[in-house]
C-alpha cells in the first residue's frame, strides 16, 4: 500500500514540481522546489526517506499550507470518522428490515419493489442522491441545515443525518440484494421448519431463528463494501460542504498538493484495513463457530 | 452372452425423455427482466446516437438572451445560465459519458480474465504476486484510489481510461480465478490434459469459456458502476472537461441554481439513474440465461 501511495507521485507526465509552480515559473524555483520535494535522488533512495519518514509518522509537508500533512489530517480525521459511523448505522437500519421483507414475500409484489428500490439505488449517482435531499429537507422543508457541520455535539450529529444518509446508500442496494439471498437460505434450512413446526409465533422464528443467522452474513458483507462507503464520503463531503478528510483531498487536488493528496489516500485507506479488522472481530463473535487464529 | 447384451440394452434404451434447454435466444425471449433491461438500453442508444438529428441544437451553442429558461416548445426541456439547450446537452452529454463507460471496461476485462485464468490454471509464484497486487488495490476505497489516480495522472477522459486500467482489473482477476480453480477440478478438464492437449489448448477451449460467462455477467454492473464514476468525476471538475457536455458537470451547474431553477440539477441525475436501471435489468436478465441449469 505504502509502494502505492510512493508511485502515485510517479504516474505525473512530467516534473511534478513544474506542475506546481506552472510553466512560467523561473527554473531556479522548479530545481528549490524538486529538492524539497526529494526529487533530486535516485528513486529507490526515495522510496527509503519516504519509508523512513512514515515510520515516523511523518507524511510529509504541504506545499500549499506549509505545514505538516499529518497536522492537517488529524483535525479532520474525527468528522469523516463520524460520517462513516453514522452511515454504516443507517446502512444497517435500512438494510436489514427491507431484506427481510422482501426475502420472506419471495416473488410477491412486496418483493418486487424492494427489487425494484434497490435496482434504483444501484444506477444512482450518491451525489445527485445529496442534491435532491437538500432541495427536499432542507430548502423546502427546512428540517436540515443545507451544509455545514455546526458547533455542538448535538449540531454536529444532526447535520451528519443527511449526508449519512447518502453514504449509506452507496452500499444500501448491495447488501440488500446479497442479504435477501442470505435470508432466503436461512428461511428454507431445517430449524426454521422445525421452529415452525414447534407452533412458534413466526415473528419469533423471523427474529430469533432467521434474523440471528442472518447477521453474521450482514457483518462480513459490511466488510467487505465497506471501502467502498467510506470512498464515497469524499464526494458526499463536498456536496454538505462538511470539512472532512474528503474536502482536504479535493481542495488539495485544486492547487497541486501532491504530498496531501498522497497522505490523505494512504490514511484512508489505513482507515480501511482497521475497519475491516474490527468487522472480523465482530463476526468472531457473533459466531462461535468461527475462531481467530 | 448375446442375452447379456440384449440386457444391457433393454437397461438402456427406455431412454429418459430429456428436455432440452431451451435455445439462448428463446430463453433471452421469455426472460421479462433481460427484455425490459435489452428495450430499455436500446432506447438509450438510439436517443444519444440519434444526438445530432433529435437533439435540435448544439450543446455548445450559447443563447445569452434565453438563460434559465424553463421547458417550452423552443426548448423542451430549457435552458441553463448561458441559454445552452438542456435537452440537447443530455443527449451529447449522455453520449460522451456512455462511450467513455464502455470503454473504460474493456480493457479491465480482457486483462483481468486473461490474468486470472492464467493465474488460477498455474498457480504458483505468479499466482501468489498476482493477488498480492489485487489485495492492496481492493483495500483502497474506490471513489479515493479513482480521484488520486485520475489527479495524478491527468484530469479528464484519458485520466479515467488510465485509473480504470490501473484498478479495476483486479475485480475480474478476482473472478475469473476462482472460476478456474474450480474448472481445473472437473472431470473433462482432467480428461482433456490426460487426452494430451497442450495446456494453452486446454486454457483457452476448455476452461476460458466457462469462466468468462461470469466476467461478462459481471461488465454489465461494472459499466454502471464506472459511469457512475464518470459523473461524479465530471461532477468534482476532474472527469470530462468543459465545455463538452457531461451529465456529471451538468448537476454541478444545476446545484448554483438550486433555489430557483432545480430542474437543472435533476434532469442529469434521471438520465443517469434511467441509464443505471436499464444496463443493470440487463446485467440481471443476462445472469439468468446464463446460469447453467
Amino acid at each position: 500500500m505504502v509502494v502505492v501511495t510512493f508511485l502515485l507521485l510517479r504516474l505525473i507526465p512530467g516534473d511534478p514540481a513544474r506542475m506546481v509552480l506552472g510553466p512560467h515559473a523561473p527554473a531556479s524555483a522548479v530545481a528549490a522546489l524538486r529538492r524539497q520535494l526529494g526529487l533530486n535522488l535516485p528513486i529507490w533512495r526515495q522510496f527509503w526517506a519516504y519509508l523512513y519518514a512514515l515510520a515516523h509518522g511523518n507524511l510529509g509537508a504541504s506545499i500549499y499550507y506549509k505545514a505538516p500533512v499529518a497536522s492537517l489530517i488529524a483535525p479532520r480525521l474525527a468528522l469523516t470518522g463520524s460520517l462513516v459511523l453514522v452511515a454504516t448505522f443507517f446502512a444497517i437500519v435500512i438494510t436489514v428490515p427491507l431484506a427481510a421483507f422482501a426475502a420472506t414475500r419471495q416473488d410477491r409484489p412486496g418483493d418486487h419493489a424492494v427489487r425494484l428500490f434497490s435496482l434504483m439505488g444501484l444506477g444512482m449517482p450518491k451525489f445527485w442522491l445529496g442534491i435532491i435531499m437538500i432541495i427536499f429537507f432542507s430548502l423546502d422543508l427546512h428540517w436540515f441545515p443545507v451544509g455545514g457541520y455546526g458547533t455542538t455535539f448535538w449540531q454536529h450529529l444532526h447535520s451528519l443525518i443527511l449526508p449519512g444518509l447518502c453514504a449509506a446508500f452507496a452500499i444500501v442496494p448491495v447488501l440488500i440484494r446479497s442479504l435477501r439471498v442470505g435470508m432466503l437460505e436461512v428461511l428454507g434450512a431445517d430449524y426454521v421448519a422445525t421452529a415452525r413446526a414447534k407452533g412458534l409465533r413466526s415473528s419469533r422464528v423471523t427474529f430469533v431463528h432467521v434474523a440471528r443467522n442472518a447477521l453474521v452474513p450482514t457483518v462480513t458483507l459490511l466488510g467487505i463494501n465497506i471501502a467502498y462507503l467510506i470512498g464515497g464520503t469524499v464526494v458526499i463531503e463536498r456536496v454538505f460542504s462538511l470539512s472532512g478528510l474528503g474536502d482536504l483531498m479535493l481542495s488539495s487536488i485544486g492547487v497541486n498538493d501532491f504530498p496531501v493528496v498522497q497522505g490523505v489516500t494512504l490514511v484512508y485507506a489505513l482507515g480501511v484495513i482497521v475497519v475491516i479488522l474490527i468487522t472480523d472481530l465482530v463476526t468472531a463473535r457473533l459466531d462461535p463457530r468461527i475462531r481467530i487464529k | 452372452m448375446s442375452a447379456a447384451i440384449t440386457a444391457s440394452v433393454a437397461l438402456i434404451e427406455p431412454e429418459p425423455e430429456v428436455a432440452r434447454r431451451p435455445s439462448f435466444k428463446s430463453r433471452a425471449l421469455h426472460n421479462r427482466t433481460f427484455m425490459a433491461g435489452a428495450v430499455m438500453t436500446t432506447t438509450i442508444v438510439a436517443l444519444v446516437l440519434l444526438a445530432p438529428v433529435i437533439g435540435r441544437y448544439s450543446p455548445v451553442g450559447q443563447d445569452l438572451l434565453h438563460t434559465l429558461s424553463g421547458p417550452s416548445a423552443l426548448h423542451w426541456l430549457g435552458t441553463d445560465e448561458l441559454g445552452r439547450d438542456t435537452w440537447s446537452r443530455l443527449l451529447y452529454g449522455g453520449r460522451t459519458d456512455l462511450q467513455v463507460g464502455v470503454l473504460a471496461v474493456v480493457f479491465p476485462f480482457c486483462f483481468g480474465v486473461f490474468i486470472g485464468t492464467v493465474c488460477g490454471y498455474l498457480g504458483g509464484r505468479l499466482d501468489s504476486i498476482v493477488m498480492r497486487v489485487v489485495d492492496v488495490v481492493l483495500a483502497f476505497p474506490f471513489y479515493v484510489l479513482i480521484i488520486a489516480l485520475v489527479f495524478f495522472v491527468g484530469v479528464g477522459t484519458h485520466g479515467i481510461y488510465i485509473a480504470f486500467a490501473l484498478t479495476d482489473w483486479v475485480v475480474y482477476a478476482r473472478m475469473a480465478r476462482s472460476g478456474t480453480m474450480v474448472a481445473r477440478t472437473l472431470d473433462w478438464v482432467a480428461a482433456a490434459e490426460g487426452g494430451g492437449l497442450s495446456r494453452a489448448r486446454v486454457l483457452w477451449r476448455h476452461i476460458l469459456p466457462n469462466t468468462v460467462t461470469q466476467a461478462i455477467v459481471y461488465s454489465m454492473s461494472d459499466i454502471v458502476i464506472v459511469i457512475l464514476a464518470v459523473v461524479t468525476l465530471g461532477y468534482l471538475g476532474l472527469g470530462i472537461q468543459p465545455p463538452a457536455p457531461d451529465w456529471g458537470s451538468m448537476i454541478t451547474d444545476g446545484q448554483n441554481f438550486l433555489q430557483s431553477d432545480q430542474w437543472m440539477a435533476i434532469m442529469p441525475g434521471l438520465a443517469v439513474v434511467f441509464t443505471g436501471i436499464s444496463l443493470s435489468l440487463l446485467g440481471d436478465g443476462l445472469a439468468d440465461i446464463l446460469r447453467p441449469e
